[in-house]
């Protein structure tokens, strides 16, 4: 026993004391946020990218899951430490950590996801998630029968506002007079892992007369498109494709394809074409959009599906202006 | 002449420790059947003990019980009541809500539906309280009926499941002499009926007038075994002691001074707003003890707590050497009475006259803690503090002598000693003494009442308030008989004689 | 009175040596905890001793480690002192992550308003204001459980949830730092910062690597100082302790048991605002959500494992500390155990040595009692 712990010593003395520089082996590695990586929704699209790029290339890739807010700094400065070629950072929660650690580590490439940060080893992406929500909030407005719609959010945050924001503008696109109920879960991060209030909420707007709701929440969001399918209403997933889950019976997703951006980072990092800098990414550069397969192909009508693409080609040409939320 | 029949129950060379104190050392003890034993000793003398490990609460580390002869291994109540053995608790172990007939029937139900047992029982119940005098209304919440008729209920809650053998645990500590003579009457004739009954008591003179045989217990042996026609009150006491004991307090005829408190029309109400002192007037002088006499719940210690500032009053005048303190919140609290030298020795010691937890010199301070001689600027002057209570530990001679030893871990009758070192230390103009001498060894009660004639003497003023009618009669030099929230009476020790004090005490003179 | 205390514990017969109280039973408690700790990583696949060495080494194994260890020991004896004060009266305060959280705003607000400040000063402004927004905190359920009897535990609970919302509605609507996604306020000016260790040393020529170990774990230690001296050395603290022992002997005691209620409450909610000067002000440099983590609830096991006293608090504090770093840095190298088994582990710990506190301690005591009773015992 001792022995061991004396040579785990030296080894972690060794790593600590003298930072394992990007030697010729390509590293990367993701941290995740608070959420975990099996969180069904954001951090889980993460690791679907992660698990893609280790599908198609056979590198293996380290991660993380921090679990309160000082790991965050401590993870990525580990992981750069051990070699990381490039690290992404999953959650604008880590934008500090990412400023601050990118700057003690100028030859490893950061990626963040879900803010804005301009260093010149620091690749961030945000995406326009009320273009993608004013898509599906047309969609809900054209399958809705009451007029009225229902929206699930999980932590009252500026985000998930963009969500709501983005799909009341959808709503009222299509009717003016349309009525849209929204419900955030909670103050706390279990707002993002709490299916069973999820369902509660769903089921309190389906009694004040919603026939459709979508769920940006989270793991929380299952128990909302249970709820649905349970009710027979319809749902609507988000980040991921969620359409298989209740077949027929979810009426679309708003895919943000952060699993795309975790691959993209990367890929380009593995081949040499990686780049700092922001982008914004949204329905033009296919960053986010609505989903549409088999399992809710009944569910979309020739008429809601051109009125949807038409709607999207305006946005895209800039004729049609989807407003952000404001923090 | 045929060999005689065993004892119905027989305990033979029992031990008992818990960790280093030898709770039970080798006791061995034999009730014939159909008698009336007496089980007498001090307290921590051992005899809850061995009724603990017969009535199968407690394992014994060795020796054995004999039931009629023939050991039996008694490991829970349930066990004990198999072969015989039902045991009255000093509290009662009744669910007040429920009915008589429902309090004898919990845990002996003997049937799916409670109908068809209880139809059982009830004619069970009105034999064997027709047999025995135990008469109840078997339908009234047990919560209603007076304390000497719930205790009538475990009785025939023991008897219901067949109990021959009925171990009864200082019955008579609640109940006024009338209710007492009314149990005795019954206890006799369960042992007409051939039943066998224990009473662990710590009243000599229940012992004399009820029991045919005397165990007596000290420091965990048994010192004797004795027909009680062969012994005296005197002889027992030295046997339960240790040593030669007073019965009776020496003291010289008060010589009363100037009224110190003088109370008139004062009602209190407990915490339900219940009211529970119904206006009554009485004085104190200086040096005169005067006691108030009374069954347990008759509003005498809300009396006294009202007094001591503990609970607020709702009528009336309280004044102390002549300065009205009601309506004074000021003056009229625990803490501003304190500086105004009233003591207040609080009936029950362990939950509110100490602190067990905490050591002997911090309870030796409770109250008088934020006094300038134990304080400093900000820290508390524990030299000061430690001092104190080794001087207050040597002039009531408080064993063992350990400042930091915890309270719980004395004696009663040390605790005691304790909180009247306190008290009557710092020379108090009037004391409010509640209970002084419950549970306290009788050595330590004849030095607490030496101490509070002795304080008497020094012409100080003390209400004393006791449900030990012997303690009101040595003590007092006047008595008040208090009753439903009233005083019904003032008599003085000369023209009082227990019989007349207990039907004062039920009301009914 | 505080060496009693420390050497024959809370209201046990004086027969059982204090250590057996102090350490034994909580080594004994935490080696079963680990022991089937082991057990589980045995069932996942890995090597247990393996695990747990490693576990240890980075918990203490290097100055870095170190650091973090005592970073997060800081907050913990902050959570641990306020729940045990609390104990002391009687009252279970399961608030501190509430507290901690309003007073993580106090510091934060002095952090944002005094730029230009020179930072002792902000620390000293920053201490006073987080123990004032965790003592109003705490005051509310103090003066609702005194006055009114609500329950302690229920309205401690709820103000947890309160207090939530209310940070989240402050960041996200208020005091967000305009054009940004992340709920946070803007960094506070560096000026402000109070000290790391790394830095405070380096003043006297000590070269540390950095961590988040900043001067508040100084400040802590002296809060352990103060609450033994409070409780047991001053009259006002033999108050709260007779309220929390016998009610009914204080108030015969003339000692008010409401108003020492509230105080026990404010001056608990106030240590537990000192997370906010340990977190906010010492690392975080900004307000941002969530940023105690549940240090509230790991002091009622500190305070629990600790056995109410501040010695026994910094100890479970350092041992929290360990198992908060050594665990969260395992799986970088075991990708296996991950952050729900490093929880398992966590969490057999505080059931062990916190909620099962009492599993072996008859056995044990029995055991000393009946030697003790062989040789000195007594009567």
């Amino acid at each position: 026993m001792m022995k061991r712990i004396l040579t785990a010593l030296a080894v972690s003395l060794a790593a600590s004391a003298t930072p394992v520089l990007a030697a010729e082996e390509f590293v990367p590695a993701v941290v995740f946020d608070q959420g975990g990586k099996f969180d069904k929704s954001f951090n889980e699209a993460a690791y679907n990218g992660a698990e893609r790029f280790k599908k198609e290339t056979g590198i293996a890739y380290r991660d993380f899951e921090v679990t309160n807010a000082s790991q965050r700094e401590q993870a990525l400065r580990n992981m750069a430490r051990r070699g990381a070629t490039v690290i992404t950072a999953v959650g604008f929660a880590q934008t500090a950590a990412v400023d601050k650690v990118s700057r003690e580590f100028p030859n490893t490439k950061f990626c963040l996801i879900d803010d804005k940060l301009e260093l010149p080893n620091v690749q961030s992406v945000t995406f326009k998630e009320h273009e993608g929500s004013f898509l599906v909030g047309m969609l809900a407005a054209l399958a809705s029968k009451t007029g009225k719609v229902g929206f699930v959010g999980g932590m009252d945050i500026p985000l998930i506002r963009n969500f709501l924001t983005g799909y009341e503008q959808g709503v009222k696109h299509v009717k003016a007079d349309g009525e849209v109920f929204s419900n955030m879960t909670g103050t706390t991060p279990a707002a993002w892992n709490d299916p069973t209030r999820g369902a509660e909420l769903a089921k309190s707007q389906f009694g004040r007369g919603a026939d459709i709701v979508f769920a940006a929440a989270g793991a929380t969001g299952l128990g909302v498109l249970q709820a649905a399918a349970d009710a027979g209403k319809l749902g609507i997933g988000v980040d991921s494709n969620q359409n298989w889950i209740h077949p027929g019976k979810i009426l679309t997703s708003m895919v943000k394809r952060v699993d795309v951006t975790v691959y993209d980072c990367f890929k380009t990092a593995k081949d040499g074409s990686w780049k700092a800098g922001h982008r914004l990414v949204g329905l033009k550069d296919d960053g986010v959009g609505y989903a549409l397969d088999e399992n809710n192909r009944k569910l979309i009508t020739a008429d809601m599906e051109k009125k949807v693409e038409e709607a999207k080609q305006q946005i895209i040409a800039g004729q049609l202006q989807v407003k952000a939320y404001q923090p | 002449m045929t060999q005689p029949p065993p004892p119905a129950l027989e305990a033979r060379g029992v031990n008992k420790w818990f960790g280093a104190n030898h709770a039970n050392r080798d006791v061995s003890l034999a009730v014939p059947k159909g008698t009336i034993h007496g089980v007498i000793g001090e307290n921590g003398a051992g005899k809850s003990t061995i009724m603990s490990i017969v009535y199968g609460y407690l394992p014994a580390d060795s020796g054995e019980i004999l039931v009629d002869g023939r050991p039996v291994s008694v490991k829970s109540p349930r066990d004990a009541l198999a072969v015989g053995i039902g045991m009255v608790h000093q509290h009662f172990m009744l669910v007040d809500p429920f009915t008589v007939i429902e309090n004898v029937l919990l845990g002996a139900e003997g049937g799916v539906t409670l109908a068809a047992g209880r139809d059982r029982a009830r004619k069970e119940l009105i034999h064997l309280a027709r047999e025995y005098g135990l008469e109840v209304d078997l339908d009234r919440p047990v919560g209603e009926l007076p304390v000497g008729a719930q205790q009538r209920v475990e009785i025939l809650k023991a008897l219901y499941r067949g109990a021959d053998i009925l171990i009864l645990d200082e019955p008579t500590g609640v109940l006024t002499p009338q209710e007492t003579d009314h149990l005795f009457r019954i206890l006799r004739a369960l042992r007409e009926q051939g039943k066998t009954i224990i009473i662990i008591t710590h009243k000599l003179r229940e012992i004399m007038e009820l029991t045919d045989n005397v165990t007596v217990m000290h420091r965990g042996e048994v010192v004797a075994n004795v027909r009680t026609a062969g012994t005296s009150r005197e002889q027992l006491a030295e046997l339960m002691v240790g040593r030669k004991v007073l019965l009776r307090v020496e003291k010289t005829p008060a010589n009363p001074g100037p009224v110190v408190l003088s109370v008139e029309g004062l009602r209190v109400c407990d915490r339900s707003g219940v009211e529970r002192v119904k206006g009554v007037g009485f004085t104190v002088r200086a040096g005169e003890i005067v006691g108030i006499a009374g069954v347990s719940g008759n509003g005498q210690s809300e009396l006294l707590e009202a007094l001591a500032g503990m609970r607020p009053i709702a009528a009336g005048t309280v004044r102390l050497r002549g300065e009205d303190l009601a309506g004074r919140p000021g003056l009229f609290n625990a803490r501003a009475l304190r500086r105004l030298h009233v003591g207040h020795v609080p009936e029950d010691r362990q939950r509110v006259g100490l602190v067990t937890s905490f050591e002997a010199q911090e309870c030796a301070i409770l109250g008088y803690h934020d006094e300038a001689v134990y304080n400093g600027r900000v820290l508390m002057d524990r030299a000061a503090i430690l001092s104190r209570c080794e001087s207050e530990m040597e002039a009531y001679d408080v064993r063992p002598r350990d400042p930091t030893l915890r309270a719980a871990n004395f004696s009663g009758g040390n605790q005691q000693k304790i909180v009247l070192a306190r008290e009557m230390e710092r020379n108090p103009d009037l004391l409010l003494v509640g209970q002084p001498t419950r549970g306290v060894d009788i050595g330590a009660i004849e030095f607490i009442h030496k101490r509070l004639v002795a304080l008497r003497d020094q012409g100080k003023a003390i209400l004393l308030v006791s449900v030990e009618l012997d303690e009101i009669l040595s003590l007092s030099d006047r008595i008040l008989v208090m009753f439903d929230g009233h005083l019904v009476g003032e008599v003085t020790p000369e023209q009082a004689d227990e019989r007349r004090l207990g039907l004062m005490m039920a009301g009914a003179a | 009175m505080a060496q009693g205390m420390a050497s024959k514990g809370f209201g046990m017969p004086g027969e059982v040596p204090g250590w057996v109280n102090y350490a034994l039973l909580p080594l004994l408690n935490l080696l079963v905890a680990l022991i089937l700790s082991g057990l589980v990583i045995l069932v996942i696949g890995e090597n247990p001793v393996d695990v747990l060495s490693l576990m240890l080494v980075e918990a203490v194994g290097y100055p870095e480690a170190i650091g973090y260890t005592l970073y997060y020991a800081t907050s913990y004896i902050f959570t641990g002192l306020a729940v045990a004060i609390a104990f002391h009266c009687g009252l279970f305060n399961i608030g501190g992550e509430g507290q901690a959280y309003l007073g993580g705003l106090g510091a934060g607000l002095v952090g944002l308003a005094m730029t230009g400040w020179p930072w002792p000063v902000v620390a000293v402004a920053a201490i006073l204001v987080s123990a004032l927004f965790g003592a109003a905190w705490a005051w509310i359920p103090g003066w609702l459980q005194a006055k009114r009897g609500s329950h302690i535990v229920i309205t401690t609970i709820m103000f947890n949830f309160i207090a939530a919302s209310i940070m989240t509605y402050l960041l996200v609507d208020v005091l967000i730092k305009p054009g940004q996604q992340s709920p946070e306020t803007r960094e506070f000016d560096p000026g402000t910062w109070l000290p790391s260790m790394e830095r405070a040393l380096g003043w006297v020529g000590v070269t540390i690597p950095a961590s988040p170990l900043n001067l508040s774990f100084l400040w802590a230690l002296a809060c352990c100082a103060l609450f033994q001296l409070f409780l047991w050395r001053t009259r006002w603290g033999y108050e709260i302790r007779t309220v929390g022992q016998n009610e009914r002997a204080a108030v015969y005691a003339g000692i008010s048991p409401s108003r020492n209620i509230i105080l026990a409450m404010l001056i608990s909610g106030a240590l537990a605002g000192f997370v906010g000067v340990n977190e906010i002000l010492g690392v975080q440099h900004r307000i941002l959500l969530n940023f105690t983590g549940g240090v509230g609830f790991v002091g009622i096991a500190v305070a629990l494992m600790g056995r109410n006293h501040p010695v026994g608090i910094i100890l479970a504090a350092l041992l929290f500390g360990m198992l908060a770093q050594g665990g969260g840095q395992v799986s970088f190298e075991y990708p296996n155990v991950n952050r729900e088994l490093v929880m398992v582990i966590q969490g057999l710990v505080i059931l062990f040595a916190g909620a099962l506190e009492n599993l072996f301690k008859p056995q044990v005591e029995s055991l000393f009692r009946r030697r003790g009773s062989r040789g000195e015992g007594r009567s």
